[in-house]
């Protein structure tokens, strides 16, 4: 099991992805800096969050035109799976491998707070290990999370099956949507359901000491998805 | 000399804050009228912010030492020994007036500012912590400058990526004009991988690294040294303006290059920019330096040689490289694409020479600069002693369920939910506990010990009787480290007064102080960094006194801390510190007094050191043998407002509580020191052991499977009415309703 994970200048959750899915696989994953070309021959690249190149220009919009993110388009033309987590999210979107955009948050702050996950894909491709209606508690992080597409492509990705989680309320919890995203979307997948793309933090909720291992239980459905 | 470099006359001395008198030494120690830069130079050194030169005497009586402690004051920050090889680094640092004058980049830059001295040391950072205060709640500036300076908090510790996960704030009419940005870095350090400031080595090269020079900050550490007027908007350009991603990049190429066996010595250029770090790193190695000043990378053109030694741009270093290390240096800062400048030499002259122009612009003698820095014994004045009132002199008519809904939604005790929901709170992704118990705990990354951190002070308490309010701030945080299961170690602390040339504020500077060291010596606490803000004063009104207080104490497995929340129904509820048979307490100068009544001047709680040290030691102990199931320390309004902060973290659990015969106002929202309320298994045996050491405690009720405080004389109070009144606080001093 070969993972990659990208670092960019300003990239901050690349330890954090990396001591996760070591912890998982007990594989070491291969640090690839962004002006690298050789991914490592991969099963699957992460790209974590953070605020690469500060965040200027647009979230994510410098990175997306990095050399190694040409190397992650053409691994993802093979059918490689690629998993992109928050500032990821957001570079995945402006390489046009995932559509729609992550524009400010309806509150115009920054928000960090646990959310409820719902899955909405049933056993295939990247979403292999996961059963439709699982719920997870996985922090989010940001300030420009709010998913936002036409309307003509968000009904296409309802009808392409193409959400994977959604925010979903925990109880009677009203305030559940924690940036107003469009139909509650946290993540989606291409159209070949190869590529992933999430808000949330799944590297953040690995054991109950640091408040939850539902993150784990994400990523490693991920990863042996990515497997096989 | 140059048109932008004079001979100084006595009325630019003045305007730079100088004195008449100081002005003279500085000509005596140059043997000549210096220059510009000189003087710019010179001033900024002995500017209170930089020299201490009004609260040094007193610094000096602090406890410093211990056998944890691998570096005291006078580094960049100070450094204790956690355990297993590993160090933690930690300050804190006021930013308060630029915050003031630009909420936001003041805010910000003050978080950069604090996470350099840590990383400067080579530590990486791994914890942001925070004290504010602002005006009134219902100020008209209040929403604009708190909203601005929590954005610009996050703004940076979110992007750089270092989680912040605590802290404390006020909200007092006394900070309408002033308020108080006092920021806390934590970072973590192989003990025998500490890098220190001193230069050595005549003839090493000095390294410019970083982000390029502009024409911002110059003289703020001189701005930050002087009471403010009206015109103080006309100070916004002396506020610095941050760029967490360039401090993101600076970060990690400063770990990079103090891993790769390069560097001799390094300093961050903070308050007074490239004066303040030349002039330490020569003066501490007891060399000199010599700075082409046309080297400095600069963004601007045709800056002068005061420009340029006075700027305060931030994410700035200077390094002193060993003498081979200059290409490995250089390759590393060109992967992180950031400047890298040889601009002069380390000499063994003594003196700061610096060239502009190709002619010389400065020539100072550096032992003088340092050595001879002004520092004065100001008259100080005791506060009046205030009266100690009993709590039937304060105690008013109404039930204790409508005085609890209303404290838990006053401004004192609200949640700070809007505020910590914007602090990016578990990057790095070793986040234990955060912003809502206790203390912080961050897990040391890989292992399972922990760093338990808590900023606190009682302002009111120490405007009160600054002796006594000294101590408290100490023993809060011991009590706040304690309760989540880690041994206090060591603490920074931020001193923020008025303007000490009065000598009532004098007086609280020297009071609190003592107070303070009285409190560390007793608790085993050592003072290893931490920083002074005076002259915070509006037109001759001065702030409430902030000595604040940020601790760091150790666990050795983060998974035996408790948290503040009930675990189970059945416990029992004990206060621990607590007469088994009390009925009353101390409502004098508490949250209770201020929110429910006239609020009479009186005198704050008493703190009894060796009671507090006794208590915190049982409750370590009853934590380590898994006695302890939940605790909370009983701070500002006292017991029942912690008992509902207990209820609300807990899922679906409530509290019987058994009113002791006769228990008033008194009882409950008293804020009597030294006490936990803890949820036990078995309470007699908790009491039993707490009898052998010689500490109190009161049972006070039963966990019960549903979410409320239910009292023996019929009284319920759900969660749900808790949360809306604790809940709707800050939101509603936020949207400016609070009028």
């Amino acid at each position: 099991m070969n993972i990659s994970v990208i670092t960019f200048p300003g990239s901050n959750c690349d330890r954090d992805v990396i001591t996760a899915a070591a912890e998982i696989t007990g594989k070491q994953p291969t640090a690839v800096w962004h002006k690298d070309t050789d991914l490592g021959n991969p099963d699957l690249v992460i790209i974590p969050g953070g605020f690469s190149f500060g965040d200027y220009l647009r979230c994510g919009a410098i990175a997306s035109k990095s050399p190694a993110m040409d190397e992650v388009i053409e691994h993802s033309l093979r059918g490689g799976m690629v998993m992109g987590i928050c500032n990821g999210f957001q570079v995945l979107v402006e390489t046009g491998l995932l559509p729609g955009a992550l524009i400010r948050n309806k509150g115009l702050k920054f928000v960090c707070r646990d959310t409820n996950l719902k899955t909405h894909q049933h056993g295939k491709d990247i979403m292999a290990g996961f059963q439709d209606g699982e719920e997870m508690v996985i922090p989010v992080a940001h300030n420009e999370g709010q998913y936002f597409a036409d309307d003509d492509t968000l009904k296409r990705i309802q009808d392409n099956g193409q959400i994977a989680f959604t925010y979903t309320p925990m109880g009677d919890e009203t305030d559940y949507n924690p940036n107003g995203a469009a139909l509650d979307i946290a993540g989606i997948t291409s159209e070949n359901g190869r590529v992933l793309g999430m808000m949330p933090h799944p590297e953040r909720k690995m054991s109950d000491t640091v408040g939850g291992a539902d993150g784990r239980r994400l990523l490693t459905a991920i990863i042996e998805a990515s497997q096989s | 000399m140059t048109d932008n470099n004079p001979i100084v006359t006595l009325d630019d001395a003045l305007g730079m804050g100088l004195t008449a008198e100081e002005f003279d030494r500085i000509c005596d120690h140059m043997g000549r009228t210096p220059n510009l830069t000189e003087l710019g130079v010179f001033s900024a050194m002995w500017s209170e912010h930089c020299s201490y030169k009004s609260s040094k005497k007193w610094l000096k009586t602090l406890p410093t030492t211990g056998e944890q402690v691998i570096q005291g004051p006078g580094e960049n920050a100070g450094v204790i020994d956690i355990g297993d090889g590993w160090a933690a680094v930690f300050k804190i640092e006021s930013h308060n007036h630029p915050s003031y004058i630009e909420p936001y980049q003041g805010a910000a830059t003050g978080v950069g500012g604090i996470l350099r001295d840590v990383f400067t040391m080579g530590a990486r950072p791994v914890a942001l912590l925070n004290a504010l205060r602002f005006g009134a709640p219902d100020h008209e500036l209040t929403p604009y400058l708190a909203s601005g300076v929590v954005a610009g908090i996050g703004g940076y510790g979110n992007c750089i990526g270092i989680p912040t996960v605590g802290g404390e704030v006020n909200f007092d009419p006394s900070y309408n004009g002033n308020i108080l940005v006092n920021a806390m870095a934590v970072g973590l350090a192989r003990a025998d991988k500490i890098f220190y400031s001193a230069a050595s080595g005549a003839g090493n090269p000095v390294i410019y690294i970083g982000a390029k020079t502009g024409r911002d900050g110059i003289h703020g550490a001189t701005m930050a040294s002087a009471e403010f007027s009206e015109d103080d908007a006309s100070k916004r350009p002396t506020v610095q303006v941050g760029d967490p991603f360039a401090g993101k990049l600076l970060m990690e190429a400063s770990l990079e290059l103090m891993a790769s066996d390069s560097v001799v010595a390094i300093q961050d250029m903070g308050a007074a920019g490239l004066t303040s770090s030349s002039v330490e790193m020569a003066a501490k190695g007891g060399l000199g330096m010599e700075i082409d000043l046309d080297l400095v990378p600069v963004r601007e053109d045709h800056m002068s040689a005061y420009e340029i030694m006075l700027s305060e741009s931030q994410e700035r270093m200077l390094v002193v490289l060993k003498p081979d290390a200059t290409e490995k240096a250089k390759a590393i800062l060109d992967k992180w694409d950031l400047d890298f400048a040889t601009i002069g030499t380390v000499t063994d002259s003594g003196r700061l020479v610096l060239n502009k122009d190709g002619g010389l612009a400065a020539d100072i003698p550096l032992a003088p600069l340092v050595d001879d820095a002004p520092e004065y014994d100001r008259p100080h004045e005791d506060s009046p002693e205030l009266p100690q009132l009993a709590s039937g002199d304060l105690a008013i008519e109404a039930n204790i369920k409508s005085v609890l809904l209303t404290l838990l939604g006053s401004h004192h005790l609200c949640s700070r939910r809007w505020i910590w929901e914007q602090y990016d709170r578990d990057v790095m992704a070793d986040t234990v506990a955060a912003s809502t118990g206790d203390a912080a705990l961050v897990r040391v990354h890989g292992s399972n010990r922990g760093l338990a951190i808590s900023t606190d002070c009682t302002p009111r308490y120490v405007k009160a009787d600054p002796m006594t309010g000294g101590k408290q701030a100490v023993a809060e945080a011991y009590r706040n480290i304690s309760a989540s299961g880690a041994l206090p170690l060591a603490v920074t602390n931020n001193l923020n007064f008025g303007n000490p040339e009065k000598p009532r504020i004098m007086g609280q500077i020297t009071g609190s102080v003592m107070g303070m060291g009285e409190a560390a010596k007793a608790l085993g606490t050592p003072v290893v960094s931490g920083n002074v803000s005076l002259y915070n004063e509006t037109d001759g009104n001065a702030i409430n006194p902030a000595p604040v207080i940020g601790m760091v104490g150790v666990i050795d497995d983060v998974d035996q801390a408790v948290g503040i929340g009930l675990t189970a129904a059945g416990k029992s509820v004990v206060i621990i510190g607590q007469h088994p048979e009390q009925n009353d307490g101390w409502l004098g100068c508490s949250v209770y007094a201020d929110v429910m009544t006239n609020n009479p001047e009186a005198a704050p709680p008493p703190v009894d050191l060796d009671a507090e040290a006794l208590t915190g030691q049982f409750i370590r102990s009853a934590i380590a043998n898994s006695q302890i199931s939940a605790c909370h320390d009983i701070g500002d309004g006292g017991a029942m407002p912690a008992l509902a902060e207990m209820v609300m973290a807990s899922h679906g659990l409530g509290v019987d509580v058994t009113l002791p015969n006769g228990a008033g106002h008194g009882w409950a929202f008293g804020e009597d020191q030294s006490r936990y309320l803890v949820e036990t298994d078995d309470a007699d045996a908790l009491l039993a052991m707490a009898k052998e050491l010689g500490v109190d405690g009161q049972i006070i009720g039963q966990t019960i499977p549903s979410a409320e405080l239910k009292f023996n004389d019929g009284m319920t109070i759900s969660s749900v009415e808790m949360n809306e009144a604790y809940e709707g606080g800050l939101p509603r001093i936020m949207a400016g309703k609070n009028a």
